[in-house]
C-alpha cells in the first residue's frame, strides 16, 4: 500500500514533500505561540480542503453546505463529553457514523430524485442553514446561547481527553492532515476513484460504461461528510465553545473550499496549498494593514476579496496546477 | 376575532412576499439567461437599501419616489459587473463563477462595512405608523404602496421582456445561445444588459424593503440565500415562478412566525425548500432542464 504512495511520483516532489513535513513537524521549536496558532488554523483548512476535495475534486459534487457536518461532529463529541463524560476518541467513531448518516441521507434524497449541478449546491446550503436554526432551537446543547467545554488546563497535556496546550493540537491536527493526504492519495488511485474521476468528466458517459453511478457518488458524499466531521471534533475540543450561528454559518462553509478551489480543485497537494496561501494571506494582511494603521472593521476582508478575485481570473485552474508546472513537477495527468 | 389575527398576518406576509419575489425576479432573470447563479445577490440588494438610506436621512427623499433612480443606479453595476467581470466565466466551470461572486459579495459587505459601520439603519417616514381598514384588515399603509409598487415594476419588466425587440433578443439568447450568436446578436452585451436589469429589480426591491426592516451590512448574505429559496422554490429561471415563490415565502414566514416562535421562522422557509427540491427540482413552475 505504502509503495504504491511513492511510484509514478517524481523524485524532486518527494524531496520536497519530505522537506515541508520536516519543517512542519519541527515547528514547535521555531515557530512562536502566534504562528504555530497560525499554523494549527492552515493545517484545519487544509484537512478540512481535503475532505471536501473528496466529493468535489474526485467526484464533482459541488457541496456548499460542508458547515453542517463540520457542526455535527463538533456537537456530537462534546455533548458526549459534557453530558456523559464520554472522551472524544470514542466520541469521535459517533460523530463520524452520525455525519455520515447525514451524508448518505443528502446524497440519498439528491441523487435519487436527480438532483444535480447548482440545484445540488443549493440543497447542501439549505440543509445546513436548517441545521443551524434547528440547533439554534436545541436546548439540550445550549441552542443559540452556546455550548461550552470545560477550559482546558494548559500545565499538562491530556491527549486522551484531548485538554492541552497549542503543541498538541498543532501535532493532532498535522497527523489528521498527513493521514488525510495518504487517504486521498490511496483514494484517488483506487477503482472507486477512477470511477470517481468519470463521473466528475462525464455523467452520462461513466452510466453508459457500466459505472453504478449513483452507488459512487453516494460513496463520495459518505466519505468526504466522515473525514470533514473529524474536523469538527478538532474544532470543538480545540475553541471549547460552539454557537449554531457561527458552527453552521454558511460562511463556515465558504471558508472551507476556498482552500481547495484556490489551490487546485480534484489535485492532491490544492487544498493544502490553498489553505495555506488564503490563511497566509489573511494574517499578512492583517499585520501590515495594523502596521499602517488603517485596521478599520471591513478593510482586511476588501483586500481578501480582491487577492480572491485576481487569483480565480489569472490561474483558473488553482495555484497548484500553475505551480507545479512552474516546478517541473508536473505530470502529464489528463 | 382569532381568525382576523390570521388574516391580517397572512396579508401582510403576502405584501413582503411581493417584494422578497421582486428580489427574486433579479436573481431569476439571470439564472435563466445568463446562467450564472449570482451569489452577490443579496449583497447588492444591500447596496441599494444603503443608497435609498442616504439619499433620505441627506436629501429627505422618499425611498418610494428613488425607485426607479436607485433601479438606475444598480443597473449600471449590473452591467458594468457583468460586461467587466463575468463575461469572461461565462463558459468556465460553475465552482469558479461561485468562487469570482463570493469575492464580489466579500468586496461589497466589507466596503458597506467600512462606509456604514455596523449599525442597523432605517427610515421612518411620514406614513410610517398609517395603516388603512378595510372591514376586519388592517393593513399597513408602507405595505400597501410597497406592494403596488411591485406590481407596477413587475408589470414593466414582463411588458419589457414580452413586447420590446431587445427584450426579445435577450430571450433568444436564454433559448439557444448559439442560435442567437448565429443570427448575429451581440450576446455578450445582452448579457450585460440582463445583469443590468437583474440588478434593478433589485434596486427597486431594496428601496422598498427599507421601509419594512434595518439594514446591516451582514444583512446581505442572508437576503441571498433568501433569494436562492424563492427562485428554486418557484422554479429556477422562472419568471412567474419567482413571483409566486416570494408570496409562498412570505406567507410561510409571516404564519410560522405567528404559529412557533419568530426565530424559527426561515426553518419553514428551508422546509419548504427542501420539500419542493426533493419532489419537484425544477421548481414549483419551472420547466425541467434536458
Amino acid at each position: 500500500m505504502i509503495g504504491r504512495l511513492f511510484e509514478e511520483t517524481p523524485r524532486i516532489s518527494l524531496v520536497l514533500l519530505a522537506l515541508l513535513l520536516a519543517g512542519l513537524l519541527a515547528a514547535p521549536w521555531w515557530a512562536n505561540d502566534y504562528l504555530l496558532t497560525v499554523l494549527i488554523i492552515i493545517l484545519y483548512f487544509a484537512y478540512g480542503g481535503q475532505a471536501w476535495n473528496v466529493m468535489m475534486g474526485f467526484a464533482g459534487q459541488l457541496s456548499l453546505g460542508h458547515a453542517i457536518y463540520v457542526g455535527l461532529g463538533a456537537y456530537t463529541t462534546a455533548a458526549l463529553y459534557v453530558h456523559f463524560g464520554i472522551g472524544p476518541w470514542l466520541g469521535l467513531p459517533v460523530a463520524v457514523a452520525i455525519a455520515t448518516v447525514c451524508g448518505a441521507i443528502i446524497g440519498f434524497l439528491a441523487f435519487r430524485f436527480g438532483v444535480g449541478g447548482v440545484y445540488f449546491a443549493i440543497l447542501t446550503i439549505a440543509f445546513a442553514e436548517f441545521a443551524r436554526i434547528g440547533f439554534d432551537h436545541f436546548t439540550w446543547v445550549g441552542g443559540s446561547s452556546g455550548f461550552f467545554l470545560p477550559v482546558a488546563n494548559y500545565s499538562r497535556n491530556d491527549l486522551w481527553n484531548l485538554r492541552g496546550n497549542p503543541t498538541m493540537f498543532y501535532y493532532l491536527m498535522l497527523a489528521l492532515t498527513v493521514a488525510a493526504f495518504v487517504l486521498c492519495h490511496l483514494l484517488l488511485r483506487s477503482r472507486v476513484g477512477y470511477y470517481w474521476q468519470a463521473i466528475r468528466e462525464d455523467e452520462t458517459a461513466a452510466r453508459s460504461l457500466g459505472i453504478d453511478t449513483f452507488r459512487y457518488k453516494m460513496i463520495a458524499v459518505m466519505i468526504s461528510a466522515g473525514m470533514t466531521s473529524i474536523a469538527g471534533v478538532f474544532f470543538a475540543f480545540y475553541y471549547n465553545n460552539l454557537f449554531p450561528e457561527q458552527v453552521f454559518h454558511i460562511s463556515r462553509s465558504i471558508e472551507l473550499i476556498l482552500g481547495p478551489i484556490i489551490g487546485g480543485i480534484g489535485t492532491l497537494f490544492g487544498p493544502i496549498i490553498g489553505a495555506f496561501l488564503l490563511t497566509g494571506l489573511s494574517e499578512t494582511m492583517q499585520q501590515i494593514l495594523s502596521a499602517l494603521g488603517l485596521d478599520v472593521p471591513g478593510a482586511k476582508q476588501v483586500f481578501y476579496g480582491i487577492c480572491l478575485l485576481l487569483v480565480v481570473m489569472l490561474l483558473p485552474d488553482g495555484v497548484w496546477p500553475w505551480l507545479a508546472r512552474r516546478l517541473g513537477l508536473a505530470r502529464q495527468r489528463r | 376575532m382569532a381568525a382576523g389575527i390570521y388574516l391580517n398576518v397572512a396579508v401582510s406576509g403576502l405584501l413582503t412576499g411581493l417584494v422578497y419575489g421582486l428580489m427574486a425576479l433579479g436573481l431569476s432573470v439571470i439564472f435563466g439567461v445568463v446562467r450564472v447563479v449570482n451569489f452577490a445577490h443579496g449583497e447588492m440588494m444591500t447596496i441599494a437599501m444603503y443608497l435609498a438610506i442616504v439619499l433620505f436621512s441627506s436629501l429627505g427623499l422618499d425611498p418610494l419616489v428613488m425607485i426607479i433612480p436607485i433601479a438606475g443606479v444598480l443597473f449600471a453595476f449590473g452591467y458594468a459587473l457583468q460586461a467587466g467581470l463575468i463575461n469572461p466565466f461565462i463558459s468556465r466551470p460553475e465552482h469558479s463563477q461561485f468562487i469570482l461572486l463570493v469575492a464580489v459579495a466579500l468586496i461589497i459587505v466589507n466596503v458597506l462595512l467600512m462606509l456604514f459601520g455596523p449599525d442597523a439603519r432605517n427610515v421612518q417616514t411620514s406614513y410610517s405608523f398609517d395603516s388603512f381598514l378595510i372591514g376586519p384588515l388592517i393593513v399597513d399603509a408602507t405595505k400597501v404602496y410597497v406592494g403596488a409598487a411591485t406590481c407596477i415594476v413587475t408589470a414593466a419588466l414582463f411588458a419589457f421582456f414580452r413586447l420590446t425587440l431587445t427584450g426579445k433578443a435577450i430571450r433568444a439568447c436564454a433559448d439557444n445561445y448559439t442560435g442567437a450568436l448565429v443570427v448575429g446578436l451581440d450576446v455578450k452585451r445582452l448579457y450585460a444588459l440582463t445583469f443590468g436589469l437583474g440588478a434593478a429589480c433589485v434596486g427597486a426591491a431594496g428601496s422598498m424593503l427599507v421601509l419594512l426592516f434595518d439594514v446591516t451590512p451582514a444583512l446581505g448574505p442572508s437576503l441571498t440565500l433568501l433569494a436562492f429559496i424563492i427562485v428554486i422554490t418557484g422554479g429556477l429561471g422562472s419568471m412567474p415562478g419567482a413571483l409566486l415563490g416570494g408570496v409562498l415565502i412570505g406567507l410561510t414566514e409571516a404564519l410560522a412566525g405567528l404559529f412557533f416562535t419568530p426565530s424559527a421562522k426561515s426553518m419553514f422557509s428551508f422546509g419548504l425548500l427542501v420539500l419542493v427540491l426533493l419532489f419537484r427540482p425544477q421548481g414549483i413552475l419551472g420547466k425541467r432542464a434536458s
